[in-house]
């Protein structure tokens, strides 16, 4: 009775925590085709205080499984504001994991999270050391961050009483002088009071200041294309905004692989048909650097691609769903030796692909799995309407019935408010959340404790081992 | 010439396919598709955005006459070519249609006929409520012979003003986020609209690229008022298909089985809209427009039954290239089978109590419930009253 009773706890705990993973991996809080932002937020909240409550060690781990941004900071924000709870033995372990997740995120969401801490009214002296710790690990790039991130740093060293070094304070708080020494901060204040100025700043620096000027939007486009970073223009070259008789340069290689899927997808047909080439080199140059951070080798392998109207996504996240599938194709055929794609609707060229009609996963599916491939990956939101549960039928009885030696994974990129969980085409195969194409070999890592097969103790090991290597990568990086 | 169109005897989806219905919240899809478009007729939507249109159905539009009045948001126009031939789509705005009238900051549009030809090849007319006012204008003109038990307005103007009053789609909960999500099907030309598992709508157009245009102005659609409270407590029933894996062997049988999932799921849903598609209907030529007719129809009435109304327009070998249907609400179809019974019986009051096996008392009082009370002499009405306290 008391095995029964310790299994059966494993396994909800098992489930909670692939639950609360797949989470983190899908989902960013934003309106999605199905949801609304509020119901997203609502739901990982939930979530994420149900899992620090009752787990609160694997909580912590999880910053190490490769979720995404917003949920490290999520995480890190609701650590901070728990301290008292933690175990004592515990306290050295998660010190470090929040410390290395902070310096690993990108410096605008890391500062974020800073802010965050004094708008949620988080002071402690853990959180405080936290912070002072963060500045002085990015000692040589603060004067940049207090240009960009003003209002953030500002704030940030209030709530915390810091002392900024050199002349960072002077210039945040207005004590400013007559001329400053950092050449940074000098420009700033040139550009506060001359027009001219502005166009030595960083792009989203001089866009305020623009703004204070009154310059015209075209003519200040214009000017500043040369302080642009490549994602700046990646996303300005996508918005409606952009004039296309200006040419902006981009090295479109550099670019990550879904962000560049993104891109292709937000062009016209007419313009992907010319720029067809170009587009598809830097998506492949794109998939093989990706290859290179994470590698991944496989050898026969079919995707099943969801193209239906949902996956044009939402205003929010504008065909991202379709966008993630493009950069899992590309990934997918630079990682296989042999690799067949099939998309809901007929799609001769992947490039030209467009978010339309109904969902049938169940055809290609059945397409796919002729093939006789090693792994089948299906990229789709879990809905599927054409028939209602076909593909669920497929997977069920292939599974028990015909071939249960294929491995077939579902990878989701959306996140289902409504039971906390990414949706699952068929209980038969593991379903996972992916943000990013590049997670993909993550992911697929994560993939064998989502079906059900593996014991809690597996994933818990798999948990520590990636944490010491998140910490072993962070440790050599900073030589502490 | 080529030979007329036939008159509607039932509604058949003949060269149309039904497709897996998508569901969301109370609200259930299912589209209907078809393979081989001719594209020798195309509909377009023409935009009104009035406060309140007055339609003349008789007589120059400002002259006094029968007038139909309404909130129109839009009217359809449809244009064709004879000789079979595709016809390009163009836009239906260009044409100056009725005349309006502003005062302070309502406005007013003034339009002439429900069906009028604007063109050689292209017609206009207000999609539901053609049909809307074929099934007002049912028995409109009242008694025929001056029965004393009448009233005096009945006897003189008959059963003017009739006004029935329905519900926009906006207001049927969730309607307006199923069709937001709905997956439009390549081949799609209609749908069939459920609300609680009850058929609100069908829903047919000429071309794939018609019905693309279209697909959101069901939102802007009447509705019977039953649907709007199907809509706020009603829910679907989740249907469960199953393949039976006893019967499958290799990946062939498995296709096989999806496909006959497929049959299953048309089948079953053309059942579940059976009291449209094989009910009798009753129809009306409206209007003869080369090898196509507009026509408006009403199903036999039943009280125990949906009973709907619509429009279509039918090629004359006999497909449907429109329909557009409008469930009546209970009351509704109460009202005009009390009034079909009244016209079967010469309008005579004791001849139909008597043919309905009830007394004359309780008939007046389901006239007056009905909303007829107008249409009987007061005094018959009070002797009636009397004769049911006493009972």
């Amino acid at each position: 009775m008391a095995s029964t009773w310790i299994q059966r706890r494993q396994q909800v705990e098992r489930e909670d925590l692939v639950m609360f993973i797949n989470a983190c991996l899908s989902c960013t809080g934003q309106r999605e085709f199905y949801d609304d932002a509020w119901g997203q937020k609502l739901s990982l909240d939930f979530l994420h205080d149900y899992i620090l409550g009752n787990y609160r060690l694997l909580y912590t781990r999880t910053l190490a499984a490769g979720i995404n941004h917003f949920n490290q900071s999520q995480i890190i924000l609701k650590l901070l504001a728990t301290g008292q709870h933690i175990r004592p033995e515990h306290r050295e372990e998660e010190g470090a994991l929040i410390a290395a997740s902070l310096n690993a995120l990108p410096p605008q969401r890391a500062w974020k999270v800073l802010e965050q801490i004094r708008k949620r009214r988080i002071n402690n002296r853990r959180t405080r050391a936290i912070t002072r710790d963060y500045i002085t690990q990015h000692q040589q790039r603060l004067d940049f961050d207090a240009v960009k991130y003003r209002s953030k740093v500002r704030a940030i060293a209030t709530h915390n009483h810091l002392k900024l070094p050199g002349e960072v304070g002077s210039f945040l708080f207005r004590n400013w002088p007559q001329r400053f020494e950092t050449s940074l901060f000098e420009q700033f204040r040139k550009a506060y009071y001359s027009q001219d100025a502005i166009y030595d700043l960083p792009f989203t620096v001089a866009e305020g200041l623009a703004a204070k000027h009154q310059i015209p939007r075209d003519r200040f486009l214009a000017r500043i294309e040369a302080q642009m970073t490549q994602a700046e223009k990646v996303r300005m070259l996508q918005s409606t905004e952009h004039d296309h008789k200006s040419k902006l340069t981009v090295d479109l290689k550099r670019t990550p692989i879904t962000k560049l899927a993104l891109y292709c997808l937000s062009l016209s047909i007419q313009d992907r048909q010319e720029r067809h080439a170009e587009l598809t080199k830097a998506l492949e140059h794109s998939a093989q650097a990706a290859l290179h951070r994470a590698p991944l080798r496989l050898e026969k392998v079919a995707t099943v691609l969801d193209c239906s109207y949902s996956s044009s996504g939402s205003n929010e996240k504008r065909r991202r769903p379709l966008g993630v599938a493009l950069a899992v194709h590309y990934l997918l055929q630079a990682a296989s030796a042999d690799y067949q794609a099939f998309w809901t609707s007929s799609v001769s060229d992947p490039l030209l692909v467009q978010s339309r009609g109904q969902t049938d996963i169940a055809t290609p599916l059945l397409d796919a799995l002729d093939t006789n491939p090693d792994i089948v990956v299906i990229l789709s939101d879990g809905w599927e309407n054409d028939p209602p549960n076909g593909a669920s039928e497929v997977l069920r009885v292939f599974r028990n019935h015909i071939d249960p030696s294929i491995s077939i994974l579902h990878c989701n990129p959306v996140f289902n408010a409504d039971d906390f969980s990414v949706q699952a085409l068929s209980p038969a195969i593991p379903t996972v959340g992916l943000r990013d194409a590049e997670d993909l070999p993550t992911v697929l890592g994560f993939a064998q404790f989502a079906d059900g097969q593996s014991s809690l103790t597996d994933l818990e090991h798999y948990l520590k081992v990636r944490v010491q290597q998140f910490l072993a990568t962070f440790h050599l990086n900073h030589g502490s | 010439m080529a030979p007329k169109a036939p008159l509607l005897n039932t509604i058949s989806l003949k060269g149309i396919e039904i497709a897996p219905s998508q569901v969301w919240g109370a609200i259930r899809i299912v589209p209907l598709l078809r393979r081989q478009v001719r594209g020798d007729l195309r509909l377009a939507k023409r935009t009104y955005d009035d406060d309140l249109t007055v339609v003349s159905l008789q007589g120059k539009p400002l002259d006094k006459g029968l007038k139909y009045i309404s909130y129109v948001p839009h009217g359809l126009v449809p244009f064709w070519n004879e000789e079979g031939q595709p016809v390009a789509a163009k836009g239906s705005q260009l044409v100056a249609d009725g005349q309006r009238f502003h005062s302070g900051p309502v406005s007013v549009r003034v339009l002439s006929r429900m069906a009028k030809r604007e063109a050689r090849n292209q017609l206009r007319f207000l999609p539901l409520h053609l049909a809307m006012e074929g099934f007002l204008s049912l028995f409109f003109s009242g008694p025929d012979i001056a029965w004393s038990e009448y009233s005096k307005q009945a006897l003189s103007q008959g059963l003017s003003p009739r006004t029935e009053w329905s519900v926009s789609g906006h207001a049927i909960q969730g309607l307006a986020d199923a069709l937001r999500v709905f997956e439009i099907h390549e081949h799609q030309v209609g749908m069939l609209l459920f609300v609680s598992e009850a058929l609100a709508s069908a829903f047919i157009t000429p071309t794939p690229e018609d019905y693309r245009l279209l697909h959101h102005s069901l939102l802007q659609d009447f509705y019977g008022e039953l649907l709007y409270q199907y809509g706020l407590y009603g829910g679907t029933v989740p249907i469960q298909t199953h393949v039976d894996e006893t019967k499958v062997e290799t990946l062939a049988d498995l296709r096989d089985a999806i496909s006959s999932l497929r049959q299953d799921w048309a089948d079953f849903q053309g059942l579940m809209a059976s009291d449209l598609l094989q009910r009798p209907v009753e129809s009306k030529r409206i209007y003869t427009a080369g090898p196509f007719t507009l026509q408006r129809f009403i199903t036999d009435l039943k009280l125990k039954a949906e009973n709907h109304i619509g429009e279509a327009i039918v090629r004359n070998d006999g497909q449907l290239e429109y329909l557009k249907t409008y469930r009546l609400s209970a009351g509704q179809a109460r009202r005009t089978y009390l009034l079909s019974q009244l016209a079967a019986q010469g309008w005579h009051l004791e001849r139909t109590a008597l043919s309905m096996g009830e007394p004359l008392e309780n008939f007046i009082y389901r006239l007056e419930k009905a909303g007829f009370g107008y249409l009987i002499n007061n005094q018959v009405r009070e002797q009636a009253q009397k004769a049911r306290r006493c009972d």
